[in-house]
């Protein structure tokens, strides 16, 4: 049993199919790559996992150790140990950054959020006081959102695109904050673009058109870069495997 | 109760507001009600009181030069239930001084008390002034404050104000400062208040760059829950050339509270800038999600992102 299952997942958008029968499993302690191409629905995947206002209109079910979450609100399934890195994390006017990154963390000491910032590679004497606001660059701003959530100690992690708009030094923060993951047990479901990301996964899913078209092996799936991200062909209807992955 | 016991629950009531009045380079004044209950002065800063019906009149002159290197405090306030306290402060900043008063209004118990300043401030040229303005309630709301401030800003002199109401509930504000700046000089008005309850707040923020280079910003930021209500008029007006000012009003409104912002902008010189920007609505939902999915409720997320905002 995996620790997080989702069972024909569908779910409507702007009255279409954006989620489409989707089934798949999440393995305690691994980590889960998801790619697929733009419009694919894997953002929607990762709201409807974290259960985003807006998301939770779908048919099927999500259990997490085998328990349903249907009618669990985003800060309930937080406490459950489920949480969502954003591809464009929010800005917060006026927040102090050891207030953000406390606010979540299972341990609020200052040394705790120090320890984080330096994880990822900000030196909390130029950090500590700065605000989360839209004075951080894009890449800051995102080290920030993984030193929050670093510092909660969840059980699962959605990561969405951690690595687009990073540098390469930020790049292998990501390769640290994952073996960090995989210490502690937690569970990754990562979504990326980036080839020398996935290599970083156990378990990889290829998402079209709302539905996992293919999974297995890094070494499998990442045939779909070899081959230059084929689009999907079909909308709202998956295209047969022989004729997506031709690896 | 002595003056000193006096002194000390008025302080006790600030928390750890209170635990800077000590040491002695550290000016402060205590004002309960229409009685000075404690002072302490430092050379340079001169304070003359006077008691008037239901307050005091205090002059405070700031002698031509002198900086004083630590903030003065006032305090100022009312440990019972009901009653009016007045307070009439003329300031007199000479040329070239610097002081930065930290004021301390402070009225725990308060069920039916009203708090009127009037203060007219003198600022000349090359000084810099600031007042902060930091208020206390409790959580009963019969606190009605009336601060009313006439400000000169003289050539290349600065003033720098804010006003926070942030714990307990706010009551009743009416809130009215205006200032003349002339040439070179700066203006910066910051007005950070959490309405609750029935609160009703209105603020009136006037700035007039008259002179050539003068420059001003008046920040507005609300918070407002319950059946709170705010109108904030802000109005920066610029005649002389080189003069640049910007207005910015920010108010979170939730549940049934009301809120309205009217920043007027006025140019009568072709070399004169002015922006302005207002920005009222609930709390930000992609903050607010990100919060909870680290675990806050709704409640704390939205408390946080206010704190934020408010700081
Ligand atoms: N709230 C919405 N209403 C309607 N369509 C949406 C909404 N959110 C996303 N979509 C659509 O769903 C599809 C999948 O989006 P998304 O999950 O963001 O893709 P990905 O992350 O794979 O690039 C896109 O076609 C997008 O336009
Ligand atoms: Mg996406």
């Amino acid at each position: 049993m995996g620790i997080l299952e989702l069972h024909d997942i569908t779910l409507e958008l702007g009255g279409k199919p954006i989620l489409n029968d989707l089934s798949v499993d999440f393995w305690e302690g691994h980590v889960h790559a998801l790619i697929g191409p733009n419009g694919a629905g894997k953002s929607t995947l990762a709201s409807t996992i974290m259960g985003l206002p807006g998301y939770t209109d779908h048919s099927g079910d999500i259990l997490l150790d085998g328990e349903s979450l249907r009618g669990v609100p985003v800060d309930e399934r937080a406490r459950r140990g489920i949480t969502l890195a954003w591809q464009e994390p929010a800005r917060f006017e006026g927040l102090r950054m050891d207030r953000f990154i406390a606010a979540g963390a299972k341990e609020k000491s200052r040394a705790n959020v120090e320890r984080m910032l330096t994880r990822v590679g900000l030196d909390p004497e130029r950090y500590l006081d700065r605000k989360v606001d839209k004075t951080l660059s894009g890449g800051e701003r995102k080290r920030v959102e993984l030193a929050s959530i670093l510092a909660m100690e969840p059980r699962i992690v959605l990561m969405d695109e951690p690595d687009s708009g990073i540098d390469v030094e930020a790049l292998q923060r990501i390769f640290d904050a994952l073996a960090y993951f995989k210490e502690m047990g937690t569970t990754v479901i990562m979504i990326t673009h980036s080839m020398a990301v996935l290599e970083h996964a156990e378990h990889a899913f290829l998402l079209c058109n709302g539905h996992i078209l293919d999974k297995g092996s890094v070494d499998k799936i990442s045939g779909y870069f070899a081959n230059n991200c084929i689009p999907c062909h079909h909308e709202n209807e998956p295209a047969p495997e022989e004729e997506m992955i031709t690896a | 109760m002595s003056d000193v016991a006096t002194a000390r629950a008025l302080l006790e009531s600030l928390g750890s507001y209170g635990s800077h009045f000590a040491g002695d380079d550290v000016a402060h004044l205590e004002v309960s009600g229409d009685e000075v209950v404690g002072s302490h002065l430092v050379p340079g800063l001169d304070v003359d009181i006077e008691q008037i019906d239901d307050g005091i009149e205090a002059h405070i002159h700031l002698r031509e030069g002198v900086r004083i290197a630590n903030p003065v405090h006032l305090c100022f306030g009312m440990l019972p239930t009901e009653g009016l306290q007045r307070i009439v402060m003329k300031v007199d900043v000479d040329a070239g001084s610097f002081a930065s008063v930290r004021a301390h209004c402070t009225f725990p118990n308060a069920i039916d008390i009203t708090h009127k300043m009037d203060a007219v401030v003198n600022i000349a040229p090359g000084a810099t002034y600031e007042y902060f303005e930091r208020h206390l309630h409790g959580a009963e709301g019969g606190v009605q404050v009336v601060p009313k401030t006439l400000v000169r800003i003289g050539e290349g002199a600065r003033f720098k104000t804010e006003f926070e109401l942030v714990k307990g509930q706010a009551g009743v504000i009416d809130f009215d400062y205006e200032a003349d700046c002339d040439a070179r000089s700066t203006l910066e008005m910051i007005t950070r208040i959490i309405g609750r309850g029935h609160d009703t707040v209105t603020i009136r923020e006037t700035g007039r760059l008259n002179g050539e280079g003068a420059r001003a910003v008046l920040n507005s930021y609300l918070a407002l829950r319950d059946d709170a209500r705010a109108e904030v008029y802000n109005t920066l007006s610029a005649s002389a050339p080189y003069a640049r000012g910007h207005v910015d009003c920010k108010e979170i409104v939730q549940h049934r509270a009301f809120a309205k912002a009217v920043p007027i902008v006025e140019v009568s010189h072709p070399l004169a800038h002015i922006t302005h920007e207002a920005a009222i609505g609930s709390v930000d939902s992609k903050q607010l999600q990100t919060l909870m999915s680290r675990g806050l409720t709704e409640d704390e997320a939205t408390d946080l992102i206010i704190e934020g905002l408010l700081s």
